[in-house]
């Protein structure tokens, strides 16, 4: 009797806690709550223009709405409202040809290239410094200082230098700019990989030792697998890390091309609405990609065996 | 010239004495410390014979863990000898001589239990169907056949510490080092695993170096006990089992049984000032 009253006790009293437990009810709350806060930013940033347009216009009398509604719609707003953007990443998205230079999807592309090389090569070096670190004292003792000095230059100013530098050596296009994100994306990952090439508890070295295991195998079997979820957590912060080294590098080439670019001719030209779908454009891009590797991470482990 | 007689008694002589497996003269340990040296082994003489089971006994500190990591050569010593199958414990670890049991299974995660005994074997080059043959044999040894697809979070901590037993033996050493391999675990399945590693010796007829600080273990398993004291670490006494070879666990309750218990209790006592 008493397994039964056990089993069948009341779980979520109010409908609210079951609306709550999963991530779709938490997450649109919060969303909503973006949404309502961006609406009454804008309307506050927007107001003293459009005061001043009424004033120009000589209506000094205008229904609330009317000048809410107003404040929302402005050409170039301090703030632009949610729809503005929304709208304006449809006509550029949708609407526009890939091909197009006024296509966002075209410009995000051109970033996403450079994100992907520069995080590839960035892993890439991360992994290597971080092998050579864990397996010479020497290395640990000389390279580790300059790895992190490396990320305290900020990257804003060693961006262009690497593009003319590069460009006077007789490499320009896509390499440049994916080098600025390696310099960004390989610090995690170096970091990340020291932490979990060195994670092994001594009694699985031990066991090692007690095996005969050569330096390498002791690298591909226990080491190399023990790093790997911290491979993984690295590469999620080198990722976001690379596409901001796509966008920097992309603001000193004169704006041809690229997120970076829409960025930069919308704030010469005082398009707020084209800035915003720009950056919500970069978020979205980031967050897929690390979204992206939290699967990779998922079915990697899962098919390691780690995952419970 | 011999003669038949006297090669018959020398043959005789060396059935009785046969080449110790473990051999160790006058041995100290010294750890540099920053507290100036710790002397963690003094002047250890002590010869395991082959098939023996020897337990290492004493309080925390006597260094009992430190002797087995000299015979696994992952210590080495400061003064005196010690010889492992005849050649120094590097070379013998490099023969692979020995399979070690650590306190704690010490199982990959990522990998199943068969992937697990199979680890040592993948270092030493053996072929696929070597390894897979040694897995069989290994797991069916310590009862663990059908889980070889399982991971080790899936197994209770008795049966983990049986899979890297498996992977200790699967080396196919004549010498199973063990350093208090079933400390973590609750007193029924310790009983329950110490009836199945005696008679896992008494099938296989390895040398055994176990370390424990359970006295009914140390006298249920083993053919010689070494009673340690701490400070610096140094043998207080060697007793050799008047119990039968063959051992169940009912023996515990007997007389023969409780006076080496008793006089293990009393070396460790000796051994040790309980007022420091």
């Amino acid at each position: 009797m008493t397994d039964i009253s056990l089993s069948s006790s009341p779980r979520g009293t109010s409908p609210f806690t079951g609306l709550m437990s999963g991530t779709t009810g938490p997450v649109a709350v919060v969303v909503l709550a973006i949404f309502a806060i961006w609406y009454v930013a804008a309307v506050g940033l927007n107001a003293p223009f459009q005061q001043e347009l009424f004033e120009r216009a000589g209506r000094a009398d205008v229904p609330m709405n009317e000048f809410v509604a107003a404040t929302l719609a402005q050409d170039r707003p301090v703030l632009p409202a949610p729809h503005q953007v929304f709208i304006e990443i449809y006509e550029t998205t949708v609407e526009k040809n890939i091909t197009s230079k006024r296509s966002l999807i075209y410009h995000s592309g051109i970033t996403l290239s450079s994100t992907l090389l520069g995080f590839l090569l960035g892993t890439a070096l991360g992994i290597l410094l971080a092998v050579g670190i864990v397996h010479s004292r020497v290395l640990d003792k000389s390279l580790m200082p300059w790895v992190i000095t490396s990320q305290t230059i900020p990257i804003l100013a060693i961006a262009p230098m690497i593009i003319v530098v590069l460009n006077a050596v007789g490499i320009s296009g896509l390499l440049p700019k994916a080098m600025i994100s390696t310099y960004l994306a390989f610090f995690p990952v170096t970091v990340g990989m020291v932490k979990g090439l060195r994670s092994p508890d001594i009694i699985h070295m031990d066991l090692m030792h007690t095996y005969s295991a050569t330096r390498l195998q002791t690298f591909l079997k226990l080491r190399l697998p023990y790093a790997v979820p911290y491979l993984f957590t690295s590469m999620k912060i080198g990722m976001a890390a690379s596409l901001v080294g796509a966008i920097v590098g992309e603001l000193p080439t004169g704006a041809v091309a690229g997120l970076g670019a829409r960025l930069l001719a919308g704030s010469y030209y005082g398009q707020t609405v084209q800035i915003w779908s720009a950056l919500l454009m970069a978020a979205f891009l980031a967050g897929s990609l690390v979204a992206l590797i939290g699967v990779m991470e998922k079915i990697t482990l899962k098919r390691m065996g780690m995952a419970r | 010239m011999l003669t038949g007689s006297e090669i018959e008694d020398g043959l005789e002589d060396a059935m009785r004495h046969p080449d110790p497996v473990i051999d160790i003269a006058k041995l100290s340990l010294t750890f540099q410390t920053n507290d100036g040296p710790v002397h963690a082994l003094s002047d250890i003489d002590l010869a395991i014979e082959p098939g023996d089971f020897v337990s290492f006994i004493g309080p925390s500190g006597c260094g009992k863990t430190t002797l087995l990591r000299v015979i696994a050569d992952l210590e080495r010593p400061t003064a005196g000898s010690i010889t492992v199958n005849g050649v120094s414990p590097e070379q013998a670890r490099l023969n692979r001589a020995y399979g070690y049991v650590f306190q704690a299974a010490a199982l990959y995660p990522w990998r199943s239990i068969a992937k697990n005994v199979a680890l040592p074997l993948e270092i030493m080059g053996l072929s696929r169907a070597e390894q897979d043959a040694r897995i069989k044999k290994n797991l069916e040894l310590v009862n663990l056949a059908g889980f070889e697809k399982k991971y080790p979070w899936q197994l209770s901590g008795g049966m983990q510490q049986r899979a890297s037993i498996a992977r200790a033996l699967a080396v196919e050493p004549n010498l199973l080092l063990m350093d208090e391999p079933f400390g973590a675990l609750d007193e029924i399945v310790r009983d329950h695993l110490n009836d199945q590693l005696h008679q896992l010796w008494a099938k296989t007829n390895k040398t055994v170096v176990f370390v424990t600080h359970s006295i009914p273990e140390a006298v249920y398993l083993s053919t010689k006990i070494v009673v340690l004291c701490p400070r610096p670490g140094r043998v207080y006494d060697v007793i050799d089992s008047t119990l039968p070879r063959e051992r169940t666990l009912d023996m515990r309750e007997s007389e023969e049984f409780l006076k080496i218990a008793h006089r293990v209790r009393e070396g460790l006592k000796a051994g040790h000032a309980y007022d420091d």
